[in-house]
């Protein structure tokens, strides 16, 4: 057993955070208000390579593996990074894992950061039901026409490339038949509406209007991609758990500062026992939390059930763990931990928005009872 | 014991409900539904109607203008226009000063400033929080000196809430600083529109630029604008506490609030069912729904008890914890709820009448900005931590 970071991760994680600590500026934030992303920060990542620890060595990166993951998502939670790392990894890896040739051309560019990408699944009526997919595609001719809605889409307005999933078979809530294809930006026939979110960066709707697509746009095989789409979201929520975790640890540490400086009735607040008592449990939360991150990133390629145990076991406990560390850092901070100028409230909404993707605590609780009784 | 309303108060709940039905513009109850927001003339005419009715001071005895009634009227009357979906009633003006001036103030403070509050004359903020003097009140460092007819205010006042709509402000100053930290605050009336006064708002975390600072640069306030006498605000400042507290469990509130949950619920989808279906969700309705349940009741014992007479003491400091905690639960709950659709944030569709409409469904767009703008509740008005002790203090005699 050894919980160590490996030398190369290690250094990732100390270069990550030395250069965040420094690019994550109030004005780099406002710039990337409009656009949901700062082009600047973009390119430092991907100077450093960020975006190749995304990727194994097979796909020309070089990482990939669970802990890789856990390093550059702590590091952008920690930093409150807006930058659309987290579908890079969605999308880039089904494309690395599915394309063909032509189609790996994109992964090329992805492990350099050279691209951004999109993954359009969601839809209005989905929630989390990973499964139901109502948009569907239509032979027609030698390729394919799209029709249907794709909901809350992060990035989508500015991914140069969208992994869009459709029905090609089956109902609504079939595992079988779903497909996924790949659209260029621009590709004529969607209608895109970009929007902020809560947490920061922009989210997109996107309305498939009969969209004509050639062959070539399928990625991997027709109606088979249900495991793939659902292997990449336990990568995806091992690495929004680890942005979750480096997100808590900066609330931590504000709080902490703020209960050392802030004085009323003549003493540092944190001398009072009542809120020393709740930092504390705060603190033993956030340890409960990076466990359980761990556990998902060192099982995410074991074989699919326990896989997919550990899934909802982390995502079930760091939402709550999430909860509880925004609102009561919020609390312990009185009146400043309400406003927007102040540094907490960005990680706050942050934190408060972990519920909403991927499925929220009570799902995983939920999933994880269905999936130990099988 | 006997649970049920007298005939009497069921009477008047009939007449609230008409009224509701009759005068409660639609345009303004939409906006309660769907959580967009209110202006400042949106609480002006909603005010005004009430006034017309003699509805608007349900605190304040008739001999001001009042309507005169007991504590368990206002619990009908804040159930049903909660309910409703009315604007609330802003309670500066009307719940925290009025009162003040009733006890404290002198007849000319009275006959000049009540008929105002009821007239929508001058629109008046909460000027006790300071950056230095937040769970602390009394270490207040604004200090008011006297220079002839006049005080001479400096300093800065912090949070306050629609400060940017106000023209009047109530102020705890520092007098004197001699003795206690309590016995040199004074209550102090400032035109705000008055040379020196700056306001300057500060942006909450659901966008919103609800709160202020207030700056006072010598600003001159005329001696008259004192309330009582000199460094006894303090006694006024508790005084006025212990009205903004009554109310403070929010009953009305949370049952709008856990309606809007439920009906959500059942509107969304989750494994192809109603989410409401869902036994894990369901029971996370159900344990705040049992929770509320019994508050309500804790809350008509309290305000019974006010309605024979007895001013509640500590009891309110139990009302107000267990209140906001279960509307917080309430919001989370409802944030939860909508899932996906509580990441778009467009502040523009929380505009009536808005080009930008939602993104998903109307009933999500406000659950994400609610729940963030509800975490104030255990904040202000004595924090949650704050009340606590004073239930270990007052009840346990720790
Ligand atoms: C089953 C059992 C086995 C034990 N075995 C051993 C043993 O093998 N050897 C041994 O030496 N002792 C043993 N103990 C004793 C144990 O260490 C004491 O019970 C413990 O230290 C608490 O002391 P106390 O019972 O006097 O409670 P107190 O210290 O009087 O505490 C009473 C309550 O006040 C709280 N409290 C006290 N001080 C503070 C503070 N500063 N701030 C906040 N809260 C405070 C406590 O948490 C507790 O809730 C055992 C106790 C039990 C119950
Ligand atoms: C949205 C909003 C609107 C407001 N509107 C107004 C207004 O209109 N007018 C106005 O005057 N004020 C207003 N307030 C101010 C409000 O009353 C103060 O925020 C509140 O009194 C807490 O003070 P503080 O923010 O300085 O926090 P602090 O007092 O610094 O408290 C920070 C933390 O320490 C805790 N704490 C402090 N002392 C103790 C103790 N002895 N023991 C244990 N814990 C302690 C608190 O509970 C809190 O968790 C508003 C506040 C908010 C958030």
């Amino acid at each position: 057993m050894n919980f160590q970071l490996t030398e190369e991760r290690q250094m990732l994680q100390d270069g990550l955070r030395r250069y965040l600590g420094e690019a994550v500026t109030p004005q780099a934030l406002e710039a990337a208000q409009t656009t949901g992303m700062s082009p600047d920060i973009w390119a430092g990542l991907s100077e450093m390579g960020v975006a190749g620890a995304l990727f194994t060595e097979d796909q020309g990166g070089f990482g990939g593996a669970g802990f890789d993951l856990m390093v550059v998502f702590e590091e952008l939670g920690r930093a409150g990074a807006v930058e659309p790392m987290l579908e890079l990894l969605l999308a880039g890896r089904l494309v690395a894992e599915l394309g063909d040739e032509t189609q790996q051309e994109i992964v090329a560019q992805a492990v350099e950061g050279a691209v951004q990408l999109a993954f359009a699944h969601g839809e209005p009526a989905s929630r989390f039901d990973l499964e139901r997919v109502e948009t569907r595609a239509e032979r027609s001719g030698d390729g394919w026409t799209l029709t249907g809605r794709k909901s809350v889409v992060v990035n989508g307005a500015q991914a140069d490339h969208i992994v869009v999933s459709a029905r090609t078979s089956g109902d609504v809530a079939d595992r079988d038949g779903i497909s996924l294809f790949l659209l260029p930006k621009g590709t004529a026939g969607i209608e895109i509406r970009d929007y902020p979110l809560s947490q920061g960066g922009h989210a997109a709707e996107i309305v498939l209007d009969g969209v004509t697509l050639p062959a070539g746009a399928l990625l991997g095989a027709e109606g088979q991609a249900f495991e793939a789409i659902e292997t990449a979201q336990a990568r995806a929520t091992a690495a929004i758990c680890a942005d979750a975790l480096g997100a808590m640890e900066t609330a931590r540490a504000l709080t902490g500062d703020y209960l050392k400086t802030r004085k009323q009735f003549g003493q540092p607040i944190g001398k009072f026992q009542a809120l020393q008592h709740r930092a504390a449990d705060m603190l033993i939360e956030i340890e409960q939390a990076r466990s359980a991150v761990i556990n998902l990133c060192g099982h995410l390629e074991a074989d699919r059930d326990t896989r997919e145990i550990h899934v909802s076991a982390t995502k079930h406990l760091v939402g709550k763990v999430a909860r509880l560390v925004a609102e009561e850092a919020i609390q312990m901070h009185g009146g400043i931990g309400m406003t927007e100028e102040y540094d907490l409230g960005r990680f706050a909404r942050r934190l408060s928005m972990l519920d909403q993707r991927f499925g929220d605590a009570t799902f995983h609780l939920g999933r994880f009872v269905r999936l130990r009784a099988a | 014991m006997d649970l049920s309303f007298t005939e009497e108060q069921k009477a008047f709940r009939a007449e609230v409900r008409r009224f509701l039905d009759e005068k409660l513009p639609k345009r303004l109850s939409d906006k309660g539904r769907l959580g967009q927001r209110l202006t400042k003339q949106d609480y002006e005419e909603w005010h005004a109607i009430l006034n017309e009715k003699g509805w608007l001071a349900g605190n304040w005895p008739k001999e001001h203008g009042g309507a005169g009634w007991n504590a368990v009227e206002r619990h009908i009357f804040e159930e049903e226009t909660t309910a409703a979906h009315a604007p609330r009633i802003v309670p500066f003006g009307l719940a925290m000063l009025g009162p003040v001036l009733q006890k404290f103030g002198s007849k000319e403070q009275q006959d000049y400033w009540l008929p105002r509050i009821l007239n929508g004359d001058d629109w008046w903020c909460q000027g006790y929080s300071e950056p230095g003097a937040g769970s602390d009140l009394a270490s207040v460092k604004t200090t008011a000196e006297r220079d002839g007819d006049h005080y001479v205010v400096n300093g800065q006042k912090t949070w306050t809430t629609l400060g940017q709509y106000a023209n009047m402000i109530f102020c705890l100053v520092r007098t004197s600083k001699e003795g206690k930290p309590q016995e040199g605050i004074s209550f102090l009336l400032v035109d705000m529109n008055d040379p020196g006064v700056t306001v300057r708002p500060i942006v909450l975390l659901d966008g919103e630029p609800e709160v202020n600072e207030v700056f006072f640069d010598n600003v001159r306030v005329p001696v008259e604008n004192l309330v009582g006498e000199e460094n006894k605000g303090w006694t006024y400042a508790k005084y006025l506490l212990t009205h903004e507290r009554t109310n403070i469990a929010g009953v009305g509130f949370a049952n709008a609030g856990l309606a809007n949950l439920k009906r959500i619920a059942r509107l969304e989808q989750s494994g192809g069912r109603p989410l409401i279906e869902d036994p894990l969700f369901a029971a996370k309705i159900a344990e705040v729904e049992i929770s509320l349940m019994a508050m309500a009741t804790t809350n008509l014992r309290v305000v019974s008890a006010a309605a024979a007479g007895q001013a509640p003491g500590a009891e309110s400091s139990m009302l107000k914890v267990k209140g906001t905690v279960i509307r917080q639960e309430i919001n989370a709950l409802t944030k939860q709820a909508v899932g996906p659709w509580a990441m778009p944030f467009v502040s523009e569709a929380l505009e009536a009448g808005s080009n930008e409409g939602p993104v998903g469904p109307s009933y999500a767009m406000s659950a994400t900005p609610h729940y963030l703008n509800n975490r104030k509740l255990s904040i202000y008005g004595g924090s949650n931590e704050v009340q606590k002790t004073i239930i270990a203090k007052a009840i346990l005699e720790l």
